[in-house]
Protein backbone atom coordinates (compact mmCIF):
# COMPACT_ATOMS: atom_id res chain seq x y z
CA UNK A 1 0.00 0.00 0.00
CA UNK A 2 1.06 3.24 -0.98
CA UNK A 3 0.72 5.89 1.35
CA UNK A 4 0.57 9.80 0.78
CA UNK A 5 3.77 10.48 1.39
CA UNK A 6 5.70 8.58 -0.85
CA UNK A 7 3.05 10.15 -3.74
CA UNK A 8 4.19 13.45 -2.67
CA UNK A 9 7.86 12.96 -2.78
CA UNK A 10 7.59 11.20 -5.88
CA UNK A 11 5.23 13.79 -7.52
CA UNK A 12 7.45 16.57 -5.72
CA UNK A 13 10.35 14.78 -7.69
CA UNK A 14 8.57 14.83 -11.02
CA UNK A 15 7.77 18.37 -11.07
CA UNK A 16 11.65 18.84 -9.89
CA UNK A 17 12.58 16.30 -12.82
CA UNK A 18 10.51 18.49 -15.57
CA UNK A 19 11.56 21.39 -14.55
CA UNK A 20 15.11 20.68 -14.64
CA UNK A 21 14.40 19.02 -17.74
CA UNK A 22 13.48 21.98 -19.17
CA UNK A 23 16.00 24.77 -17.89
CA UNK A 24 18.74 22.99 -19.22
CA UNK A 25 16.51 22.21 -22.82
CA UNK A 26 15.82 25.98 -22.97
CA UNK A 27 19.45 26.68 -21.99
CA UNK A 28 20.40 24.69 -24.66
CA UNK A 29 18.12 26.23 -27.15
CA UNK A 30 19.77 29.64 -26.44
CA UNK A 31 23.01 28.40 -26.66
CA UNK A 32 22.22 27.86 -30.07
CA UNK A 33 21.05 31.53 -30.21
CA UNK A 34 23.86 32.67 -28.27
CA UNK A 35 26.62 30.43 -30.50
CA UNK A 36 24.99 32.51 -33.64
CA UNK A 37 24.68 35.97 -32.02
CA UNK A 38 28.16 35.78 -31.02
CA UNK A 39 29.91 34.19 -34.16
CA UNK A 40 28.33 36.95 -35.77
CA UNK A 41 29.30 39.63 -33.60
CA UNK A 42 33.03 38.14 -33.95
CA UNK A 43 32.76 38.06 -37.21
CA UNK A 44 31.47 42.03 -37.46
CA UNK A 45 27.83 41.08 -38.53
CA UNK A 46 24.98 41.44 -36.52
CA UNK A 47 22.91 38.13 -36.17
CA UNK A 48 19.97 36.85 -36.43
CA UNK A 49 17.26 39.77 -35.52
CA UNK A 50 14.21 39.19 -37.41
CA UNK A 51 12.27 36.71 -35.94
CA UNK A 52 9.88 38.05 -33.50
CA UNK A 53 6.31 36.88 -32.23
CA UNK A 54 3.05 39.22 -33.42
CA UNK A 55 1.97 40.98 -30.73
CA UNK A 56 5.57 41.34 -28.89
CA UNK A 57 6.72 42.98 -32.06
CA UNK A 58 4.09 45.30 -31.32
CA UNK A 59 5.25 46.36 -27.80
CA UNK A 60 7.47 49.78 -28.22
CA UNK A 61 10.66 49.32 -27.24
CA UNK A 62 10.91 46.25 -25.48
CA UNK A 63 9.55 44.51 -28.73
CA UNK A 64 12.51 45.96 -30.95
CA UNK A 65 15.20 45.53 -28.69
CA UNK A 66 14.12 41.57 -28.00
CA UNK A 67 13.54 41.27 -32.06
CA UNK A 68 17.27 42.71 -32.58
CA UNK A 69 18.69 40.59 -29.30
CA UNK A 70 17.05 37.38 -31.71
CA UNK A 71 15.23 36.17 -28.52
CA UNK A 72 12.19 34.28 -30.60
CA UNK A 73 14.77 32.30 -33.26
CA UNK A 74 14.92 29.48 -31.31
CA UNK A 75 11.47 28.85 -31.36
CA UNK A 76 11.69 29.28 -35.01
CA UNK A 77 14.92 26.96 -35.25
CA UNK A 78 12.93 24.57 -33.06
CA UNK A 79 9.90 24.56 -35.27
CA UNK A 80 11.47 24.26 -38.71
CA UNK A 81 13.44 21.07 -37.21
CA UNK A 82 9.51 20.15 -36.69
CA UNK A 83 7.80 20.57 -39.81
CA UNK A 84 10.75 19.58 -42.34
CA UNK A 85 10.47 16.65 -44.19
CA UNK A 86 11.21 13.44 -42.59
CA UNK A 87 14.04 11.91 -45.35
CA UNK A 88 15.44 8.49 -44.19
CA UNK A 89 17.93 7.23 -47.48
CA UNK A 90 17.36 3.91 -48.60
CA UNK A 91 20.40 2.83 -47.86
CA UNK A 92 20.75 3.12 -44.16
CA UNK A 93 19.98 0.53 -41.06
CA UNK A 94 16.87 1.41 -40.12
CA UNK A 95 16.65 0.96 -36.38
CA UNK A 96 20.29 2.18 -35.45
CA UNK A 97 19.54 4.98 -37.78
CA UNK A 98 16.53 5.82 -35.70
CA UNK A 99 17.92 4.99 -32.61
CA UNK A 100 21.46 6.99 -33.04
CA UNK A 101 19.58 10.08 -32.26
CA UNK A 102 18.00 8.67 -28.92
CA UNK A 103 20.81 7.16 -27.95
CA UNK A 104 22.92 10.75 -28.39
CA UNK A 105 20.63 12.54 -26.16
CA UNK A 106 19.43 10.20 -23.57
CA UNK A 107 22.80 9.99 -22.17
CA UNK A 108 23.11 14.11 -22.05
CA UNK A 109 20.05 14.81 -20.38
CA UNK A 110 20.55 11.98 -17.53
CA UNK A 111 23.71 13.09 -16.53
CA UNK A 112 21.85 16.22 -15.01
CA UNK A 113 20.24 14.50 -12.56
CA UNK A 114 23.58 14.32 -10.14
CA UNK A 115 23.94 17.90 -11.12
CA UNK A 116 23.40 20.27 -7.64
CA UNK A 117 22.86 23.83 -8.47
CA UNK A 118 22.52 25.81 -5.15
CA UNK A 119 21.71 24.06 -1.28
CA UNK A 120 19.71 25.89 1.50
CA UNK A 121 19.26 25.22 5.12
CA UNK A 122 16.41 23.30 6.50
CA UNK A 123 14.43 23.67 9.74
CA UNK A 124 17.07 21.44 11.40
CA UNK A 125 20.01 23.39 10.17
CA UNK A 126 21.36 21.20 8.16
CA UNK A 127 23.00 21.96 4.45
CA UNK A 128 20.47 20.39 1.85
CA UNK A 129 21.25 20.30 -1.93
CA UNK A 130 19.48 21.22 -4.59
CA UNK A 131 19.71 18.42 -6.59
CA UNK A 132 17.23 15.14 -8.61
CA UNK A 133 19.66 12.32 -6.74
CA UNK A 134 22.41 13.32 -4.38
CA UNK A 135 24.65 9.59 -5.46
CA UNK A 136 27.73 9.47 -3.35
CA UNK A 137 29.17 8.56 -6.76
CA UNK A 138 28.23 11.51 -8.70
CA UNK A 139 31.24 12.69 -10.79
CA UNK A 140 31.85 8.23 -11.58
CA UNK A 141 28.51 8.67 -12.72
CA UNK A 142 28.78 11.52 -14.94
CA UNK A 143 31.55 10.24 -16.54
CA UNK A 144 30.42 7.28 -16.96
CA UNK A 145 26.92 8.27 -18.60
CA UNK A 146 28.19 10.97 -20.31
CA UNK A 147 30.69 9.33 -22.18
CA UNK A 148 28.06 6.31 -23.57
CA UNK A 149 26.52 9.68 -25.68
CA UNK A 150 29.76 8.29 -28.04
CA UNK A 151 27.28 5.34 -28.77
CA UNK A 152 24.96 7.73 -30.46
CA UNK A 153 27.83 9.02 -33.08
CA UNK A 154 29.23 6.02 -33.49
CA UNK A 155 26.00 3.94 -34.54
CA UNK A 156 25.04 6.99 -36.80
CA UNK A 157 27.97 6.45 -38.65
CA UNK A 158 27.53 3.46 -38.77
CA UNK A 159 23.80 3.10 -39.69
CA UNK A 160 23.86 5.48 -42.41
CA UNK A 161 26.31 3.29 -44.76
CA UNK A 162 28.03 5.92 -46.50
CA UNK A 163 31.75 6.76 -45.76
CA UNK A 164 31.58 10.27 -44.37
CA UNK A 165 29.86 9.49 -41.63
CA UNK A 166 31.48 6.40 -41.22
CA UNK A 167 34.85 7.89 -40.96
CA UNK A 168 32.86 10.90 -38.74
CA UNK A 169 31.72 7.95 -36.37
CA UNK A 170 35.58 6.32 -36.57
CA UNK A 171 36.89 9.99 -35.68
CA UNK A 172 34.41 10.38 -32.75
CA UNK A 173 35.34 7.04 -30.89
CA UNK A 174 39.02 7.29 -31.22
CA UNK A 175 39.00 10.65 -30.12
CA UNK A 176 36.66 9.90 -27.23
CA UNK A 177 38.31 6.80 -26.00
CA UNK A 178 41.58 8.90 -25.87
CA UNK A 179 40.28 12.15 -24.11
CA UNK A 180 38.17 10.26 -21.54
CA UNK A 181 41.39 8.94 -19.95
CA UNK A 182 43.22 12.19 -19.51
CA UNK A 183 39.58 13.70 -18.11
CA UNK A 184 39.36 10.84 -15.10
CA UNK A 185 43.16 11.21 -14.76
CA UNK A 186 42.88 14.97 -14.30
CA UNK A 187 40.48 14.66 -12.13
CA UNK A 188 41.55 12.33 -9.51
CA UNK A 189 43.77 15.36 -8.29
CA UNK A 190 40.76 17.42 -7.48
CA UNK A 191 39.25 14.59 -5.28
CA UNK A 192 42.27 13.25 -3.77
CA UNK A 193 42.67 17.29 -2.44
CA UNK A 194 39.32 16.96 -1.15
CA UNK A 195 38.52 14.38 0.68
CA UNK A 196 42.55 14.03 1.69
CA UNK A 197 42.97 11.98 5.35
CA UNK A 198 41.65 14.08 8.46
CA UNK A 199 39.24 16.47 6.49
CA UNK A 200 35.69 15.68 7.13
CA UNK A 201 34.79 15.32 3.07
CA UNK A 202 34.94 11.80 1.68
CA UNK A 203 33.44 11.73 -1.11
CA UNK A 204 32.46 11.46 -4.94
CA UNK A 205 29.66 13.69 -4.58
CA UNK A 206 29.72 17.13 -6.76
CA UNK A 207 28.11 18.61 -3.59
CA UNK A 208 30.85 17.70 -1.40
CA UNK A 209 32.91 19.31 -3.97
CA UNK A 210 31.52 22.48 -3.89
CA UNK A 211 31.06 22.78 0.22
CA UNK A 212 35.07 22.35 0.01
CA UNK A 213 35.56 24.77 -2.07
CA UNK A 214 33.10 27.32 0.85
CA UNK A 215 34.84 29.76 2.26
CA UNK A 216 38.50 28.58 0.97
CA UNK A 217 39.85 29.17 -2.43
CA UNK A 218 38.34 27.54 -6.27
CA UNK A 219 39.48 24.60 -6.93
CA UNK A 220 40.97 25.75 -10.50
CA UNK A 221 43.37 27.77 -8.26
CA UNK A 222 44.96 25.01 -6.48
CA UNK A 223 44.98 23.19 -8.86
CA UNK A 224 45.33 24.95 -12.56
CA UNK A 225 47.12 21.89 -14.61
CA UNK A 226 43.74 19.72 -13.64
CA UNK A 227 41.51 22.71 -14.70
CA UNK A 228 43.12 22.60 -17.69
CA UNK A 229 43.02 19.44 -18.68
CA UNK A 230 39.61 18.66 -18.09
CA UNK A 231 38.70 21.78 -19.43
CA UNK A 232 40.11 20.84 -23.24
CA UNK A 233 39.17 16.92 -22.49
CA UNK A 234 35.97 18.48 -22.16
CA UNK A 235 35.96 20.62 -25.38
CA UNK A 236 36.68 17.05 -26.59
CA UNK A 237 33.51 15.34 -25.43
CA UNK A 238 31.38 17.84 -26.26
CA UNK A 239 32.81 17.72 -30.21
CA UNK A 240 33.46 21.16 -30.01
CA UNK A 241 35.70 23.17 -32.04
CA UNK A 242 38.83 22.86 -32.19
CA UNK A 243 38.47 19.23 -31.39
CA UNK A 244 34.86 18.99 -33.56
CA UNK A 245 36.28 15.58 -35.48
CA UNK A 246 33.11 13.85 -35.42
CA UNK A 247 31.59 16.64 -37.96
CA UNK A 248 34.38 18.67 -39.27
CA UNK A 249 32.07 20.02 -41.96
CA UNK A 250 34.84 21.02 -44.05
CA UNK A 251 36.42 17.31 -44.70
CA UNK A 252 33.59 15.02 -44.01
CA UNK A 253 30.91 17.02 -45.28
CA UNK A 254 28.61 17.00 -42.06
CA UNK A 255 30.46 14.02 -40.66
CA UNK A 256 28.05 11.70 -38.58
CA UNK A 257 25.02 13.80 -39.16
CA UNK A 258 25.45 13.91 -42.53
CA UNK A 259 22.72 11.58 -43.62
CA UNK A 260 20.41 12.79 -41.04
CA UNK A 261 17.57 15.52 -41.45
CA UNK A 262 14.79 17.04 -39.78
CA UNK A 263 14.00 16.53 -36.33
CA UNK A 264 16.57 13.81 -35.79
CA UNK A 265 19.19 16.46 -37.09
CA UNK A 266 17.58 18.54 -34.19
CA UNK A 267 18.05 15.98 -31.49
CA UNK A 268 21.45 15.49 -32.42
CA UNK A 269 21.71 19.42 -32.11
CA UNK A 270 20.02 19.88 -29.05
CA UNK A 271 21.96 16.74 -27.49
CA UNK A 272 25.19 18.92 -28.72
CA UNK A 273 24.01 21.75 -26.53
CA UNK A 274 22.87 19.96 -24.19
CA UNK A 275 26.33 18.66 -23.83
CA UNK A 276 27.87 22.08 -23.67
CA UNK A 277 25.41 23.60 -20.75
CA UNK A 278 26.07 20.30 -18.59
CA UNK A 279 29.79 20.11 -19.22
CA UNK A 280 30.01 24.00 -18.63
CA UNK A 281 28.12 23.13 -15.36
CA UNK A 282 30.60 20.51 -14.08
CA UNK A 283 33.46 22.51 -14.56
CA UNK A 284 31.81 25.13 -12.60
CA UNK A 285 30.93 22.80 -9.64
CA UNK A 286 34.59 20.88 -10.01
CA UNK A 287 36.65 24.03 -10.47
CA UNK A 288 34.51 27.58 -10.06
CA UNK A 289 33.52 26.91 -6.53
CA UNK A 290 30.06 26.12 -7.73
CA UNK A 291 27.52 28.59 -5.96
CA UNK A 292 29.91 30.14 -3.94
CA UNK A 293 31.10 33.50 -4.03
CA UNK A 294 34.72 34.28 -5.12
CA UNK A 295 38.00 32.58 -3.22
CA UNK A 296 38.40 33.38 0.09
CA UNK A 297 35.05 35.22 1.10
CA UNK A 298 32.28 34.03 2.55
CA UNK A 299 28.63 34.15 0.51
CA UNK A 300 27.45 37.63 1.04
CA UNK A 301 23.87 36.60 0.83
CA UNK A 302 21.96 35.91 4.05
CA UNK A 303 21.04 31.98 4.22
CA UNK A 304 17.49 32.40 3.75
CA UNK A 305 15.74 31.34 0.86
CA UNK A 306 16.96 34.67 -0.84
CA UNK A 307 20.59 33.43 -0.46
CA UNK A 308 19.52 29.73 -2.09
CA UNK A 309 18.07 31.99 -4.72
CA UNK A 310 21.39 34.47 -5.23
CA UNK A 311 23.41 31.15 -4.90
CA UNK A 312 21.45 29.49 -8.01
CA UNK A 313 21.73 32.73 -10.06
CA UNK A 314 25.65 33.03 -9.21
CA UNK A 315 25.92 29.36 -10.53
CA UNK A 316 24.03 29.57 -13.46
CA UNK A 317 25.69 33.44 -13.96
CA UNK A 318 29.08 31.03 -14.08
CA UNK A 319 27.82 28.29 -16.23
CA UNK A 320 26.71 30.87 -18.79
CA UNK A 321 29.82 32.55 -18.78
CA UNK A 322 31.90 28.81 -19.28
CA UNK A 323 28.96 28.55 -22.04
CA UNK A 324 30.21 31.85 -23.64
CA UNK A 325 33.93 30.16 -23.63
CA UNK A 326 32.86 27.62 -25.40
CA UNK A 327 31.57 29.63 -28.09
CA UNK A 328 34.11 32.58 -27.78
CA UNK A 329 37.29 29.21 -28.44
CA UNK A 330 34.95 28.16 -31.08
CA UNK A 331 35.23 31.25 -33.21
CA UNK A 332 38.76 31.53 -32.67
CA UNK A 333 40.75 28.38 -32.78
CA UNK A 334 41.24 26.60 -36.76
CA UNK A 335 40.40 22.75 -35.78
CA UNK A 336 42.88 20.32 -35.40
CA UNK A 337 44.17 17.30 -37.95
CA UNK A 338 43.15 14.43 -36.98
CA UNK A 339 46.09 13.18 -36.17
CA UNK A 340 47.17 16.38 -34.43
CA UNK A 341 44.20 15.29 -31.84
CA UNK A 342 45.41 11.83 -31.54
CA UNK A 343 48.92 13.33 -30.83
CA UNK A 344 47.81 15.87 -28.16
CA UNK A 345 45.59 13.45 -26.51
CA UNK A 346 48.03 10.47 -26.24
CA UNK A 347 51.43 11.97 -25.91
CA UNK A 348 50.68 15.47 -24.32
CA UNK A 349 47.83 15.28 -22.19
CA UNK A 350 47.82 11.80 -20.97
CA UNK A 351 51.48 12.24 -19.38
CA UNK A 352 50.48 15.31 -17.96
CA UNK A 353 47.40 14.25 -16.43
CA UNK A 354 49.89 11.47 -15.19
CA UNK A 355 52.41 13.88 -13.92
CA UNK A 356 49.54 15.77 -12.53
CA UNK A 357 48.25 13.01 -10.61
CA UNK A 358 52.06 11.98 -8.70
CA UNK A 359 52.61 15.33 -8.02
CA UNK A 360 49.24 15.71 -6.18
CA UNK A 361 49.86 12.46 -4.77
CA UNK A 362 53.16 13.62 -3.23
CA UNK A 363 51.79 17.09 -2.45
CA UNK A 364 48.72 15.95 -0.42
CA UNK A 365 50.87 13.08 1.52
CA UNK A 366 53.52 15.76 2.59
CA UNK A 367 51.09 18.40 3.72
CA UNK A 368 49.07 15.30 5.35
CA UNK A 369 52.46 14.29 7.19
CA UNK A 370 53.64 17.37 8.05
CA UNK A 371 50.44 18.56 9.58
CA UNK A 372 50.11 21.78 7.95
CA UNK A 373 46.33 22.93 8.19
CA UNK A 374 45.54 23.29 4.57
CA UNK A 375 43.62 26.40 3.92
CA UNK B 1 68.29 36.58 -60.50
CA UNK B 2 67.95 37.46 -56.96
CA UNK B 3 69.22 34.18 -54.85
CA UNK B 4 67.10 32.27 -52.72
CA UNK B 5 67.28 33.55 -48.80
CA UNK B 6 66.70 30.37 -46.45
CA UNK B 7 65.89 31.77 -43.27
CA UNK B 8 65.98 30.34 -40.63
CA UNK B 9 63.13 28.76 -38.14
CA UNK B 10 63.90 29.31 -34.71
CA UNK B 11 62.89 26.55 -32.33
CA UNK B 12 60.17 27.10 -30.49
CA UNK B 13 60.45 28.10 -27.08
CA UNK B 14 58.49 26.20 -23.91
CA UNK B 15 55.49 28.73 -23.73
CA UNK B 16 55.19 28.65 -27.38
CA UNK B 17 54.78 24.67 -27.88
CA UNK B 18 52.30 24.44 -25.20
CA UNK B 19 49.99 26.98 -27.65
CA UNK B 20 48.32 28.39 -24.56
CA UNK B 21 49.81 32.08 -24.95
CA UNK B 22 49.02 31.93 -29.04
CA UNK B 23 45.41 30.91 -28.13
CA UNK B 24 45.58 33.86 -25.93
CA UNK B 25 46.01 36.26 -28.30
CA UNK B 26 43.44 34.63 -30.76
CA UNK B 27 41.17 35.05 -28.11
CA UNK B 28 41.78 38.83 -27.44
CA UNK B 29 41.49 38.92 -31.08
CA UNK B 30 38.01 37.92 -31.32
CA UNK B 31 36.84 39.73 -28.46
CA UNK B 32 37.95 42.93 -29.27
CA UNK B 33 36.24 42.09 -32.48
CA UNK B 34 32.77 42.01 -30.74
CA UNK B 35 32.50 45.39 -30.14
CA UNK B 36 33.82 47.01 -33.34
CA UNK B 37 30.82 48.30 -35.75
CA UNK B 38 29.56 46.13 -37.77
CA UNK B 39 29.59 45.78 -41.43
CA UNK B 40 26.16 43.97 -42.51
CA UNK B 41 23.72 46.02 -44.27
CA UNK B 42 20.28 45.24 -43.72
CA UNK B 43 19.00 45.00 -46.75
CA UNK B 44 15.71 45.93 -47.63
CA UNK B 45 15.71 48.80 -45.15
CA UNK B 46 19.29 49.73 -46.00
CA UNK B 47 20.09 49.55 -49.87
CA UNK B 48 24.04 49.60 -51.16
CA UNK B 49 25.34 52.76 -52.58
CA UNK B 50 25.01 51.88 -56.33
CA UNK B 51 28.54 52.85 -57.89
CA UNK B 52 28.98 54.53 -61.35
CA UNK B 53 28.44 53.10 -64.79
CA UNK B 54 27.04 50.11 -62.59
CA UNK B 55 25.01 47.66 -65.02
CA UNK B 56 21.29 46.89 -63.83
CA UNK B 57 18.72 45.74 -65.64
CA UNK B 58 18.65 47.12 -68.99
CA UNK B 59 15.66 49.61 -69.58
CA UNK B 60 14.36 51.51 -72.45
CA UNK B 61 14.28 55.70 -71.84
CA UNK B 62 12.25 57.95 -73.15
CA UNK B 63 14.42 61.14 -74.46
CA UNK B 64 13.03 64.93 -72.64
CA UNK B 65 10.58 65.54 -74.73
CA UNK B 66 9.25 62.29 -73.83
CA UNK B 67 9.06 60.78 -76.94
CA UNK B 68 10.24 56.97 -77.70
CA UNK B 69 13.70 57.03 -78.92
CA UNK B 70 13.74 53.29 -80.04
CA UNK B 71 13.84 52.93 -83.64
CA UNK B 72 13.42 48.78 -83.33
CA UNK B 73 16.65 48.56 -85.92
CA UNK B 74 17.29 45.54 -83.62
CA UNK B 75 21.07 45.80 -83.42
CA UNK B 76 21.00 44.95 -79.68
CA UNK B 77 18.65 41.75 -80.75
CA UNK B 78 21.45 41.13 -82.76
CA UNK B 79 24.57 41.55 -80.40
CA UNK B 80 22.96 39.81 -77.05
CA UNK B 81 24.92 37.16 -76.40
CA UNK B 82 22.31 35.42 -74.66
CA UNK B 83 19.33 35.92 -76.93
CA UNK B 84 17.22 37.82 -74.35
CA UNK B 85 15.76 40.04 -76.66
CA UNK B 86 13.12 39.69 -78.63
CA UNK B 87 11.47 42.67 -81.25
CA UNK B 88 8.65 43.14 -82.64
CA UNK B 89 9.32 46.24 -85.65
CA UNK B 90 6.40 48.25 -86.21
CA UNK B 91 5.59 51.58 -87.70
CA UNK B 92 5.41 54.58 -85.63
CA UNK B 93 1.97 55.57 -84.71
CA UNK B 94 -0.32 57.75 -86.68
CA UNK B 95 -1.38 59.97 -83.79
CA UNK B 96 2.01 60.89 -82.59
CA UNK B 97 2.25 63.84 -85.18
CA UNK B 98 5.97 64.76 -84.00
CA UNK B 99 7.97 61.88 -84.27
CA UNK B 100 7.17 61.46 -88.40
CA UNK B 101 10.39 62.35 -89.47
CA UNK B 102 11.75 58.56 -87.86
CA UNK B 103 10.18 55.82 -89.93
CA UNK B 104 10.04 52.83 -87.27
CA UNK B 105 8.91 52.36 -83.59
CA UNK B 106 9.14 49.05 -82.26
CA UNK B 107 5.51 47.28 -81.61
CA UNK B 108 6.65 44.88 -79.15
CA UNK B 109 10.32 44.95 -76.68
CA UNK B 110 10.67 42.35 -75.03
CA UNK B 111 13.76 41.72 -72.61
CA UNK B 112 13.80 37.88 -71.00
CA UNK B 113 15.42 38.19 -67.52
CA UNK B 114 16.42 34.92 -67.00
CA UNK B 115 18.15 35.12 -70.12
CA UNK B 116 19.49 38.29 -69.84
CA UNK B 117 23.38 38.11 -68.91
CA UNK B 118 24.08 42.00 -67.64
CA UNK B 119 26.81 42.24 -70.38
CA UNK B 120 25.76 45.77 -71.37
CA UNK B 121 26.52 45.34 -75.13
CA UNK B 122 22.51 46.13 -75.61
CA UNK B 123 23.54 49.79 -74.30
CA UNK B 124 26.65 49.64 -76.20
CA UNK B 125 25.27 49.02 -79.33
CA UNK B 126 22.45 51.08 -79.42
CA UNK B 127 22.85 53.92 -82.31
CA UNK B 128 20.33 55.76 -80.78
CA UNK B 129 21.03 55.87 -76.56
CA UNK B 130 17.91 54.42 -76.52
CA UNK B 131 18.63 51.16 -74.15
CA UNK B 132 20.45 51.37 -70.68
CA UNK B 133 21.41 49.38 -68.33
CA UNK B 134 20.02 51.43 -65.34
CA UNK B 135 20.75 51.17 -60.94
CA UNK B 136 18.19 48.63 -61.27
CA UNK B 137 19.51 45.19 -59.88
CA UNK B 138 17.01 43.82 -58.36
CA UNK B 139 14.44 42.16 -60.29
CA UNK B 140 11.78 39.20 -59.41
CA UNK B 141 8.82 37.30 -59.70
CA UNK B 142 6.78 34.04 -59.32
CA UNK B 143 6.96 32.42 -62.83
CA UNK B 144 9.45 32.55 -65.85
CA UNK B 145 6.12 34.87 -67.98
CA UNK B 146 6.84 37.02 -64.95
CA UNK B 147 10.46 38.04 -65.46
CA UNK B 148 10.14 38.62 -69.07
CA UNK B 149 10.27 42.73 -69.38
CA UNK B 150 7.76 43.54 -72.13
CA UNK B 151 7.68 47.06 -73.64
CA UNK B 152 5.75 49.12 -71.27
CA UNK B 153 7.77 47.53 -68.12
CA UNK B 154 10.57 48.21 -69.66
CA UNK B 155 9.21 52.27 -70.24
CA UNK B 156 8.48 52.34 -66.46
CA UNK B 157 11.67 50.81 -65.37
CA UNK B 158 13.91 53.44 -67.74
CA UNK B 159 12.07 56.79 -67.35
CA UNK B 160 13.42 59.87 -69.11
CA UNK B 161 17.06 60.73 -69.66
CA UNK B 162 18.96 63.68 -70.48
CA UNK B 163 19.56 63.58 -74.11
CA UNK B 164 23.04 65.23 -75.88
CA UNK B 165 22.39 65.13 -79.60
CA UNK B 166 18.45 65.39 -80.45
CA UNK B 167 19.34 63.38 -83.44
CA UNK B 168 16.24 62.79 -85.16
CA UNK B 169 15.09 66.83 -84.43
CA UNK B 170 18.58 67.91 -86.09
CA UNK B 171 18.17 65.97 -89.20
CA UNK B 172 14.75 67.56 -89.66
CA UNK B 173 15.69 70.72 -89.21
CA UNK B 174 18.32 69.99 -92.03
CA UNK B 175 15.19 68.34 -94.11
CA UNK B 176 12.53 71.72 -93.52
CA UNK B 177 15.84 73.67 -94.23
CA UNK B 178 16.48 72.37 -97.65
CA UNK B 179 20.17 70.42 -96.87
CA UNK B 180 19.06 67.20 -95.85
CA UNK B 181 22.73 66.00 -96.26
Amino acid sequence: MIDFETIQVVAIKLTFAFLMVGAVMTMAGYSVLAERKVSAWMQGRVGPNRTVLPLVGSVPVIGRFLQGLGIFQPLADGLKFLFKEEIVPGHVNKLYYYLAPIVALVPALTTMTVLPFGEFTNADGNFVPLILADLDIGILFILAVSSLGVYGIVLAGWSSNSKYPFLGGIRSSAQMISYELAMGLSLLPVFLWVSEPGSSVSSLSLVEIVRAQNSSTWLLLIQPVSALIFLIALFAETNRLPFDMPESETDLVGGFHTEYGSFKFGIFFVAEYAHIVIGSAIFTLLFLGGWNFLPWLDNPWPSSWIGTLIGTVWFLTKTIGLIFFFIWIRWTLPRFRYDQVMNLGWTKLLPLALANLVFYILLVTWLDQSNFNLP
Amino acid sequence: MPKTVVLERKPLSISERTYLPQIATGLKTTFTNMFKPKVTLQYPEEKPRIPNNYRGVPTLVKDPNGREKCVSCQLCEFVCPPKAIRITPGSVPEDEEDRHHVEKAPEEFEINMLRCIYCGYCQEVCPEEAIFLQEEYSSSGYSREEMVNDKAKLYELGGTLPDQHYKWDKKKQAEDEGNSH
